[in-house]
Parts: C-alpha cells; structure tokens; sequence
C-alpha cells in the first residue's frame, strides 16, 4: 500500500470523469502510472575513443544500470571521419569518436546486447550506426531481433533546430524510413525513430511550438512510412517523442497533457490506427539546458529539480537531468551525480510519483492544456495547408520557406529582448547578480584523442580489403539510386568490409546530394 | 532601439554604419546565440553580413573582403575555440585585412587570456546582454582602426 509520510493512504488517482490510461490518454498513459514502473533515469555518455566510453559503460552497468545511452562527437554525428579537415579540434570531445566497425567493437565489448537496452543519439547518419550496432551484435552471436533500444533518427528536426543534417529532406526521410521497415521486419524489440522537440525548444521556440512541430514531424513520418507500404499499426507502437523540461511549471505540464491528447486523436482520427499502442505518445524528457547559467552555476541545481518535477507531474517515461555546469562545459562527473541525484530525490522523496496525473483537475492545468493544444492546432492548420493537406509535404515547405528556422529565431530573439528590458528575471543574469563568481572545476578533453583515433583508422584503412570495400560501396551507390530499394541492408554490407562512416555517407551524397542551408536572420 | 540607448551605430567621421561578417566555423551548429547577437547589431544600426553555418576561415575572409566589413563576430560552442579561433586571426592577418575578430558562445575563463593573446579582439560569454555585445563590437572596431 502506498501511503504518504505522515501515514494516509493513497489511491492510484483521484477525481471522476476522463481516467489515466484512457483515451485519449490526456491524464497518462497507464492507470497506476509510476507505481507500476517507475521513469527510467538515463542519462547520457559518451567522450574520447571507444576504448574510453566502453569502460564507463561497463562501470554503469556494474553500478546496477540496465540501459546505455551513447553520445557521439561532432564529426560521427555529421557522417565524416575523424582525419576530415573539419574534425580537427572536434574529435572525441562532445561525445564518442566512431569511424568504422572497429570502433563500434570496442565501444560495446564485453557487454551482451540481448541483456542491455541501447539508445544511440545520432540522425543523419542514423543508418549507418544502426548497421554497425547490428554487425557488432552478430559478430557476438546475438540475434538483430533480439536487440533493444533506441535510435533518435528523426531527421526533420535537424533542418529546424539542431543542424545536423547531411543529405536534402527527402532522401534523408527516405533514409529514415528505411530504417523504420527494415527494424518493424527484423527486430521488433527496437524504437526506430525517436521524434524530439528537445532541440527545437533549445533553439528558441516556444512550449507551444514545440509540441506542434515536433508532433508535426511525427505525423510526417507517420505519413511517410504509410507510403512507403507499412500499415500504421505495425509501426506507430513503436515511435516514442522527446521533449524539453523548462522553466515555466504549469505551461510545461499543459504541453505534456497536450502531446498525449493531441497524438492519440491525431492517430485514431486521421490515421486510422486502431491499435491502442498506437495512439500513445510515450516520451523521454530532459531538462532545459539553454535556461542554466553560466553565472552562480550552483543555482542551476535548483532549477533543475523544478524542471524534472514538471517533467514528472506531466506523465514522462524517462528523464535526463542537466548538470550544474551545462554553461560551462561537458559535466565533470560530480555535476552529473548530482544531476542523477536530484531525480532519485525527486522519485523517492517528494510522493509524487505515488499518484497519476497529480494535477489533473486543477482548473489551471486544464485551461493550460487546452490552450496548449489550441496554439498547436492553429500551427498544424498552417502546416497542413502549406502541404495542401500532407502534414509530410507541409514540413517539407516549412523547411524549404524557412518557416520553422523562422519562427524558432523570432521567438528566441523576443525572449532575449524581454530578459534585457528586464521585463523577465533570471536570478544571478539580470537581477540578484554577484561580480565574484568563482571558476568551477571543470571537465577539458585533451588532444590525445584525436591522435589515437587517427592513428587507429589509417591502421584499419591498411589491413581491410580495398576491393571489398569499393565493391560495397559500389552496390550502395547502385541500390541508392533506386528509390524502392531499403538501403540497410547494403548498408550493412558496406560497414563489415570496414568502410568508414565517412566513405559510405559519401557514396550516398553522391546520389542524394548534401544540404545547405539558406542562411537567414 | 530602445535597448541600446547612447549607442551611436555611426563612427564619428561618419562613413556609415559598422559592417559585421557573422558565421559559424565547422562543424557547430549551434546557431540560436549567433541569430540573437544578429539581430541585436542589426536594431544597434549596424550592417548584418550573416553568413551562418559550416564556413571556413577561407569564406570568412572572401566575405570580408567582397563585403568590405569592418569586423567579424564568430560564436564557437564545441570547444574547438583553442585551435580555430587563432586560426581565423591567422588568416586574416595572411590576407592582410586589419579586420578585428569578436567571439561570442562556451569560452571557459581561463581559455579567454589564451584567445585575447592569440590576436582576438574580445569574448563574450553566455548572459550577455544586448549592451555588452554592441560595445565589444564597436570597441574592437574603435580599437583596431582609430579612424573609424
Ligand atoms: C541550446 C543548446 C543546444 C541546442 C542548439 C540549438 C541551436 N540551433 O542553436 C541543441 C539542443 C540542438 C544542442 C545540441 C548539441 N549541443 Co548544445 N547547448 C545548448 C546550450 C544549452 C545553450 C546555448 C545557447 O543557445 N544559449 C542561448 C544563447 C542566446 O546564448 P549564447 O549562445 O551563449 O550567446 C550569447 C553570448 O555567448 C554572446 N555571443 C554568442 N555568440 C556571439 C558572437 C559575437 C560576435 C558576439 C559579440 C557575442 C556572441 O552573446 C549571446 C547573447 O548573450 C549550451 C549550454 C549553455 N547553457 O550555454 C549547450 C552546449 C553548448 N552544447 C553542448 C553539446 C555537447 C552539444 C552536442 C554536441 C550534444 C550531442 N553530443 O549531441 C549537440 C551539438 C549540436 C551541433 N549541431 O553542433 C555543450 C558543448 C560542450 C563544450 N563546449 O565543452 C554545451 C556547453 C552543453 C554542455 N555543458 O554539455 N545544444
């Protein structure tokens, strides 16, 4: 039995009327809510070379983790090998250097992959990771169908918010959808497509932008894996959202009730699935990393427990919370201790995980939840109509106008402009300020990494077979000209002959061509 | 304006307003500072050159010289800034522009001594406000050319 500290017994959830669990699931997705299954705690890694990231691994899961979640540095997430001349200075800071099969190897030894679940944050090149991850499983004996986990892939945000594009929209949505039918076929345990609003909040938009253009990405895809021969049914139960935690309490709740009602309708109604898995909006959060500040840091401690709280009164099924040195740099590992401990405070001692939907009911968060569905459909309206009643060809003419770059920078230069005129605080910036802010310690990755990991892939270069690699990636060029063929499985082909990721994007970027952006104001 | 009051965007011999080349070098794609410091140059009066993402020190310095600019603002959030900031001084220096160079983004403050000695005219940090931008970009302009 569940009770509070002082003794009284809870039920699971209060009130009459619309139930957690039911559709349209604006209350949440499960009747007993965390009782059932607490969120899960998955913070991020990754740094250095694969060597170093596999030993915090394994200390993660000696520590009692079950899931991985992997970082990967700049030149990995832009498809081009560590000796490009744009990797210089970038190689293995961010997050984990990955250039050919070898790497992915020793990122993942030692670790048995039917018994952890991974999540993989990359997406231009999700592809191409996918089929390393499946390559490395199977050199080990384990199944593709036994794999679990995740892949961000979720393209049409990196056009809008993030910038980590490659190829044009269109053979990139290809690309993802490709890996969306080839995981629905083969390995049923894994989440292909992870569709973030995360970035496009931390680019500037607003709560309500948001949750209307990230949602409006997943009906895009929706759409476009219809298209591409799947039934909505086989697919949708596994797409899963990622959204921002920020500061403003209640309007953060309203957007989470908001996305579950909104996607479940949205679902049903327009896309006929008739699934209930289907029709739910399962999402992971993190915290508002652009609202931490570089001024007395420690305060950013506080806001973060605030924000993971919204996270969990809205209903997430999991959270990363942001380290007190976001502004800074990379975390030290006591800053992500103590980002990891705020949530266990928060899930272990504050009650709120005891009931679902705490705070349905309240005329606030109702209203809020209205309003924040209301400001999303006014945006779905547009979208809509600038794709003549394709949600997928609307983002497509949002990305090509400038639309959505457009309307993230508008509301991003308004926030700034209200927190100069004073009209918005930010303790320690423009009020409650102190001029001895003292250095923290902070995390800096030195040159060395960049050194090894070159060194490593001109020795993998040496001892391949050249004529199998040309061969595969011939017969990639060849499959990527045509438009019905899914390219993962050539793409798999080409990893295991130890193609670089750079050599493969670049096979397919003579086909596909590569993105540049318009550059606007 | 209003932001930015007594802030003249005109150099006193008057020869019109500051031209400002912004982009971002490699790999970086984190744009949102770089479009906010636009847009606050642009209400201060001055002439936004914004090239945006993935330039080099090559563009850069072409931009500069068909633009005619009188400094650029480059903002670096991915650590890179040790090795590509100098480089960029470097190569304004080779192509021999007296152009002033201004960086925005995540400079830890010990590395800041390090790029002011390497040639950068000024660093900004995170919580800037629209004041602290203007005046470092007309002080780099003020300090590198008298005249202007
Ligand atoms: C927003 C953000 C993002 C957004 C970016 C959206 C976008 N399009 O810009 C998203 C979520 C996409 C993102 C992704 C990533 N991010 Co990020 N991000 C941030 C964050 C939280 C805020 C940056 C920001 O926009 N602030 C708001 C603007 C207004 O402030 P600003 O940029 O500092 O600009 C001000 C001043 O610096 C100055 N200024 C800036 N430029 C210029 C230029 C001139 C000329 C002048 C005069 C002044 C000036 O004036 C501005 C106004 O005050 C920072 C941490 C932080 N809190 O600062 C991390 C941070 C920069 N990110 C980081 C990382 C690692 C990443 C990723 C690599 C993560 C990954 N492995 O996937 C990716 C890479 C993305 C990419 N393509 O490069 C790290 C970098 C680590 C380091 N340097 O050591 C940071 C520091 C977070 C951290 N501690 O780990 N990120």
């Amino acid at each position: 039995m569940v009770e509070t500290m002082s003794g009284i017994p809870l039920d699971p959830t209060y009130g009459d009327g619309l139930q957690p669990g039911e559709y349209p699931y604006t209350r949440g997705l499960y009747p007993t809510g965390y009782r059932s299954k607490l969120w899960t705690m998955r913070m991020f890694a990754g740094f250095g070379t694969a060597t170093d990231t596999n030993a915090r691994f394994h200390a993660l899961l000696r520590a009692g983790g079950t899931g991985l979640s992997t970082a990967f540095d700049m030149p990995t997430l832009m498809g081009r090998d560590s000796d490009h001349e744009w990797s210089v200075g970038e190689v293995g800071r961010a997050g984990v250097a990955v250039d050919t099969l070898a790497d992915m190897e020793d990122l993942f030894a030692g670790i048995k992959l039917d018994k952890v679940t991974t999540s993989m944050t990359i997406n231009g090149p999700a592809a191409i990771l996918m089929a390393m991850y499946v390559a490395v499983a199977e050199q080990g004996g384990v199944h593709r169908a036994d794999l679990g986990g995740t892949i961000q892939n979720d393209i049409l945000k990196e056009y809008q918010a993030q910038k980590e594009y490659i190829f044009p929209p269109r053979p990139s949505v290809r690309l993802v959808t490709d890996l969306i039918r080839f995981t629905t076929a083969e390995m049923p345990r894994w989440h292909p497509v992870s569709i973030s609003g995360y970035h496009i909040r931390e680019a500037g938009s607003t709560a309500a932008q948001e949750l209307a253009f990230t949602l409006a990405n997943g009906f895009a895809y929706v759409e476009a894996a219809i298209a591409a021969g799947l039934n909505v049914d086989d697919f949708a139960p596994r797409l899963s959202f990622f959204f921002n935690a920020h500061s403003d309490f209640f309007e953060e709740i309203g957007k989470f009730r908001a996305a579950r009602r909104i996607w479940a309708t949205w679902m049903k109604d327009r896309y006929g699935a008739t699934n209930a898995k289907s029709l739910m909006c399962r999402f992971h959060t993190q915290t508002a990393g652009v609202s931490l500040t570089a001024q007395q840091p420690e305060n950013n401690i506080a806001r973060v427990a605030l924000q993971a709280l919204s996270a969990v009164m809205g209903g997430t099924q999991s959270l990363h919370t942001d380290s007190f040195d976001e502004a800074l740099a990379l975390p030290t590992e006591k800053a992500a201790r103590i980002a990891l401990r705020t949530q266990q405070i928060v899930a272990h001692e504050t009650g709120t995980a005891s009931v679902v939907d705490p705070l349905g009911g309240s005329h606030f968060v109702e209203w809020m939840t209205d309003e924040m569905e209301r400001q999303a459909n006014e945006i779905f309206d547009h979208i809509d109509q600038i794709g003549r009643g394709s949600m997928l060809e609307g983002v497509y003419a949002g990305i090509d106008d400038g639309y959505f770059v457009g309307e993230i920078a508008d509301a991003a230069y308004r926030f700034e402009r209200e927190v100069n005129a004073g009209r918005r605080i930010i303790v320690g910036v423009n009020e409650f300020t102190e001029n001895d802010d003292d250095e923290a310690n902070l995390l800096s990755i030195g040159h060395a990494t960049e050194e090894m990991q070159i060194k490593r892939l001109d020795q993998i270069r040496g001892d391949r077979n050249d004529d199998a690699v040309r061969a595969s990636l011939t017969a990639l060029v060849e499959a990527a000209g045509q438009p019905d063929i899914n390219l993962m499985p050539s793409i798999i082909d080409a990893v295991q002959t130890y193609a670089t990721e750079g050599e493969i994007v670049a096979a397919l970027e003579s086909v596909f061509g590569t993105y540049v952006e318009t550059a606007m104001v | 304006m209003s932001e930015t009051p007594g802030i003249s965007p005109l150099s006193a011999d008057d020869q019109g307003p500051l031209r400002v080349v912004l982009a971002k070098l490699g790999f970086d794609g984190h744009d949102r500072g770089l479009k906010v410091v636009a847009r606050t140059l642009r209400d201060a009066g001055m002439e936004v050159i914004y090239l945006g993402l993935r330039q080099t020190t090559d563009s850069i310095v072409a931009a500069c010289e068909q633009e005619d600019a009188d400094v650029i603002g480059l903002s670096m959030h991915n650590a890179g800034h040790l090795t590509l900031a100098p480089r960029m001084v470097q190569a304004v220096e080779e192509a021999g522009l007296g152009v002033p160079v201004v960086i925005g983004g995540i400079v830890p403050a010990e590395d800041v001594t390090v790029l002011i000695e390497a040639g950068v005219a000024a660093v900004l940090g995170p919580g800037a406000s629209t004041e602290e931008v203007v005046a470092a970009v007309r002080a780099a302009v003020a300090h590198q050319s008298p005249a202007r």
